[in-house]
Order: structure tokens, then sequence, then C-alpha cells
């Protein structure tokens, strides 16, 4: 199978590799997929409590290239969008995006739902800190 | 040196110049039909047939007579277990295989299922090998053929092919192996095996592509097959078609070459397997070997890097040809059924990589191709959650994965 040069570049030089402290109340950690699919995917944000904008983001996976590609793409469009704006990312802008073939669509989907799943455990982590600061008070 | 490597020499084997030498003339000057009985262009081509039937034949201790030239392994396995089952309808329906034969022979098997026989399909052990026990076991007075592969396509273990012989000798019923990886790497005899019939293909051992041959017992027992296409009659009846002379002979001039340099290639293919094998374990850790390594062929790895997934890793490798068990590599998303056999967890067999080196491979290569997985292999763990987790002390197994 060939590779657009875009999977190949991203393959190649991945974007923000590593990890967050996932305890720190404004980080967010998404992690999906399940190594029997032989795909599993980390997704991390760092959200400035103030403006509620992602100021940063990390990946790492266990997956293909194309996998590879389409989270350390994730991590690039996260960075400096809100959290609602990071919501509407769809799995099909990954796709056009990378131009992946319809056998690596399951990649965007995952990258999709490793999005979801940080934005979720960061606005539970809020909600929590909310509520214990009202007990506090 | 050159890129890129070829290292997948399971899937095919570049052709020996030696053996396109052989076949040249046959393309043009000795165009003849092999069949032709009357004129001299028929004798010559004739005349080469012989000669190659023998040297097939003188590779794995048959008579020439016992060599029935097919168009490649898949159709001998077709003709080999649909000829014996339409043969020996009378006396039973029941085949017996295992779970990791090539597909050629599974999905034969699954097709004569349709036409209402019955097939069991051994498991094998954790080393990928059957159990004799579960064999004798699996015999029943309505067995016509036991058909289980020499040495396994993706995991290079030989079978205990003698012993299955021997099993399937003394219960009275047939024995065919698919000898396509084992025959001209490792010696095989159908006596000494106990065969009664073997597929046989040329591109595995250095021929052409589109010439195989079947083996089929003529004596105690004596074999007889129903042909599976009709037409002129050729080869005892058992499968016609014109010959395909210049495939022929190159199939028999394989044959030839590896009957003779076998005892060398074998050490030197065996030295470059082992120095692949120790320099990758040398440089990373948690590098696991798939199937047997003592009953193993010479020239066959097949490694899983765990906590990688196989086709990353080929990504990583581009100029190296080898291939993965990861599903990702295949149209189907499933991993290989071969190591799920073996009870690999599908981890595992996502992080699979399947060497095969080659008459023609040097040490240089085997070098390069160590030194180039071993930084991918680090490279790509830095990128994986589950080396990090590993790493933390997690235990993979226990982790409840989001998975829908």
């Amino acid at each position: 199978m060939a590779y657009s040069n875009k999977v190949l570049d991203h393959y190649n030089n991945p974007r923000n590799v590593g990890s967050f402290d996932k305890s720190a109340g404004n980080v967010g950690t998404g992690m999906v997929g399940a190594p029997e699919c032989g795909d599993v995917m980390k997704l991390q944000i760092k959200v400035d409590d103030a403006s509620g904008i992602i100021e940063d983001a990390k990946f790492k996976m266990f997956g293909c290239g194309s996998a590879i590609a389409s989270s350390s793409l994730a991590t690039e469009w996260l960075k400096g969008k809100t959290v609602d704006e990071a919501l509407q990312i769809k799995n099909t802008d990954i796709v056009n995006e990378l131009s992946l073939p319809p056998v690596k669509i399951h990649c965007s989907v995952l990258a999709e739902d490793a999005i979801k799943a940080a934005i979720k455990d960061y606005r539970t982590k809020q909600t929590n800190k909310v509520a214990s600061e009202q007990t506090v008070a | 040196m050159k890129t890129p490597i070829y290292l997948d020499n399971h899937a095919t084997t570049p052709m020996d110049p030696r053996v396109l030498n052989a076949m040249l003339p046959y393309f043009t000057e000795y165009f003849g039909n092999a069949a032709s009985r009357n004129h001299e262009f028929g004798w010559i081509a004739e005349q080469a047939v012989d000669k190659a039937r023998k040297q097939i034949a003188d590779l794995i201790g048959a008579s020439p007579r016992e060599i029935i030239f097919t168009s490649g392994a898949t159709e001998s396995d077709n003709l080999a277990i649909k000829g014996v089952a339409e043969m020996y309808a009378e006396k039973g329906n029941h085949i017996i295989t295992a779970a990791t034969e090539h597909k050629a022979v599974l999905d034969t098997c699954k097709k004569l299922e349709k036409l209402g026989f019955r097939v069991t399909y051994l498991p094998v052990r954790g080393d990928g090998l059957i159990d004799l026990d579960m064999l004798k076991e699996a015999i029943t007075p309505k067995t016509v053929l036991v058909t289980i592969m020499y040495a396994n396509n993706e995991i290079g273990v030989i079978q205990p092919v003698a012993e299955i012989g021997k099993i399937c000798r003394e219960k009275g019923v047939l024995f065919h192996t698919d000898g396509v990886q084992a025959i001209g790497k490792v010696p095989v005899d159908v006596n000494k095996d106990n065969i009664d019939l073997m597929s046989i293909t040329g591109h595995k051992l250095y021929g052409p592509k589109g010439a195989g041959a079947l083996y089929v017992r003529r004596k105690s027992p004596r074999v007889q097959l129903t042909a599976q296409m009709d037409g002129g009659g050729h080869e005892r009846g058992m499968r016609s078609g014109t010959l395909n002379v210049p495939g022929i002979v190159g199939l028999g001039e394989a044959c030839a070459i590896c009957q003779r340099e076998m005892p060398e290639e074998t050490k030197r293919l065996q030295y470059l397997r082992d120095k692949l094998r120790s320099k990758l374990e040398a440089g990373l850790d948690e590098v696991y070997l798939n199937g047997s390594w003592e009953h193993r062929l010479p020239h066959s790895l097949n490694l899983s890097f765990a906590y990688v997934e196989g086709e990353s890793l080929l990504m990583g490798i581009n100029d190296v040809a080898v291939s993965s068990g990861s599903a990702c590599t295949s149209a189907t998303l499933e991993p290989s059924y071969v190591l799920k056999a073996l009870g690999l967890g599908d981890d595992i067999a996502h992080s699979s990589i399947r060497f095969g080196i080659g008459r023609f491979n040097t040490e240089e290569e085997i070098d390069y191709v160590a030194d180039k997985l071993i930084t991918v292999v680090r490279k790509l763990r830095e990128l994986s959650p589950l080396y990090e987790m590993a790493q933390e002390g997690i235990d993979l197994s226990k982790v409840s994965w989001v998975n829908d």
C-alpha cells in the first residue's frame, strides 16, 4: 500500500510526542483502542483554565503509520483551539487532510474518539474541582 | 550494498541465473510440445522434461515416474486433496489437517466440507507443532487422508513428518504434505518420511513461478487420484494440459542446484539467521521468538517486538522487504491465523515480523537490517503508550480497554 506524503511526514517526524502528568487538574487524557486490535491511542490536552484554550497537546500511539499520522495531526490541530472548537474536529477532516484510504478510516475515527475522551476527562475534572471548591466554601 | 534488501524468501525467491540459463533455449530453439511423439521437436522437449523429472525425483528420494507436473503448489494441493477425496469416497469421507496450514489446503478442505466431507482441523501446540497423540485419536475408519505441511510458511517450524507418516501408514490412511517451504532447504525423503503425496513448487527454491509438481507414490501403497481437469490425459491421466517445458526445465535445474549445494548453503543461511536473531536480542529487550527454535527451517525467523505494531515497523524499514503478521498489512484486519493458533495474544501477533533469508543475501545486508530494526523499534517504543505503561509497571493484561 502506498502512503500519502503527509502520512509519511507525520510518521517520520511525529509532532507532539510525549505525556503530561495525567493527575494535573488542567490536563485531560483520552486513551482509546485495545492492543488486541493493534491500535492504542493516548491523547492529552493541557488547557489554560482562564481562557479555556488548549495550550498544548501530546500523544502516544501503538498502531500503524496511518494511526500515528492521525494522532500527530490531531495534536497539531488541537493547539490554540478552545475546548468547544476542538469538539468540532471530525474524523472526515483527518481522512481528507491525510488522504487516508478506506481501509484506514478507522485510524481517523480513533483520533476523533481520543479527542472526545480527553475533553470529557478534562471536563469531569473541572466539574469535580468546582464541586469540591463549593464544598470547601 | 544495494537497497531495497529482499528478506521475504518464504513468499517467493529470486530465480537463480543458472536456472534461467537452463530454461532459455526451451522458449525459442526447443519449443516443441513434449506430447508430440512423431518428430524431433517433440522428442527434444520430452527429453528435457524427463531430465527435470529425474532431477526433482532425486532431490526427494522418489522415482521419476512418481512426479506429476502442475502449475504450482496451490494446484498440487487441490489435486492431491480433492483427487484423493473423490477417488476414495467409497472408503470414507473424513480428512485430517491442521489449523496452521496454508490457505491452499485449508480452503480446499472447506470446499470439501460443503460437498459433505468431514474435516478435522488439529490445533497446534505453543511451539507450532501438532500433537501426535491427537492425530492418532483423530483417525477413524472413515479417514481417507491426512494433510499436514512439512514446514510452515509463516513461522518456519518443521512438523514431525516421518512420525506423522508412520502413524498414517499403520492406520492405512494416505498422507499428503505441502512441501514447498522445506524442499531444497532441508533433506526431504519421501521414503524415510513415509510420504504418499507431496506438493512442490519452483518459485520457492530459486526456480520459476508457474511450475510445480505433485509427488504421487506408485508402490506400497499405490496412490490413485481422480483428475481435477479433463483433457488430453497427460501425466498418467492425473493432470491434463500441455506441459510447460521451460518452466519444468527450470524447476528441475533448481532442484539439482539445491541438492548439490544444500549442505553448504544450510550452514551459511543458519549462520546469518542466528546472527540476525542474536543482534536483535542484544540490542532490544522483549523480543519474542514465534514457533519452535529446534524444529525450524535454517533460513527462517519470526519475531515479535512487544509494544510495537507490525505495519508501523515495516514503514520504518521501508528499504527492507519482510512480512508482518499484523492485521494492518492484510485486507482482512485480522492478525495472522497461524500466530493466533500458537495461542499468542493478538497484541503479540500484531507485533510480529517474518524474516526469510535467501541464497543471495549477504552478511552486510543482515547487519544493516539488524541495526536499522533496532533503531526503528526504539523510536516506535518511545511513541508507544503500551511501552510507557509497561515501564511504569502496569500489567497490560489487567487494563480494561475502551474499545467500541
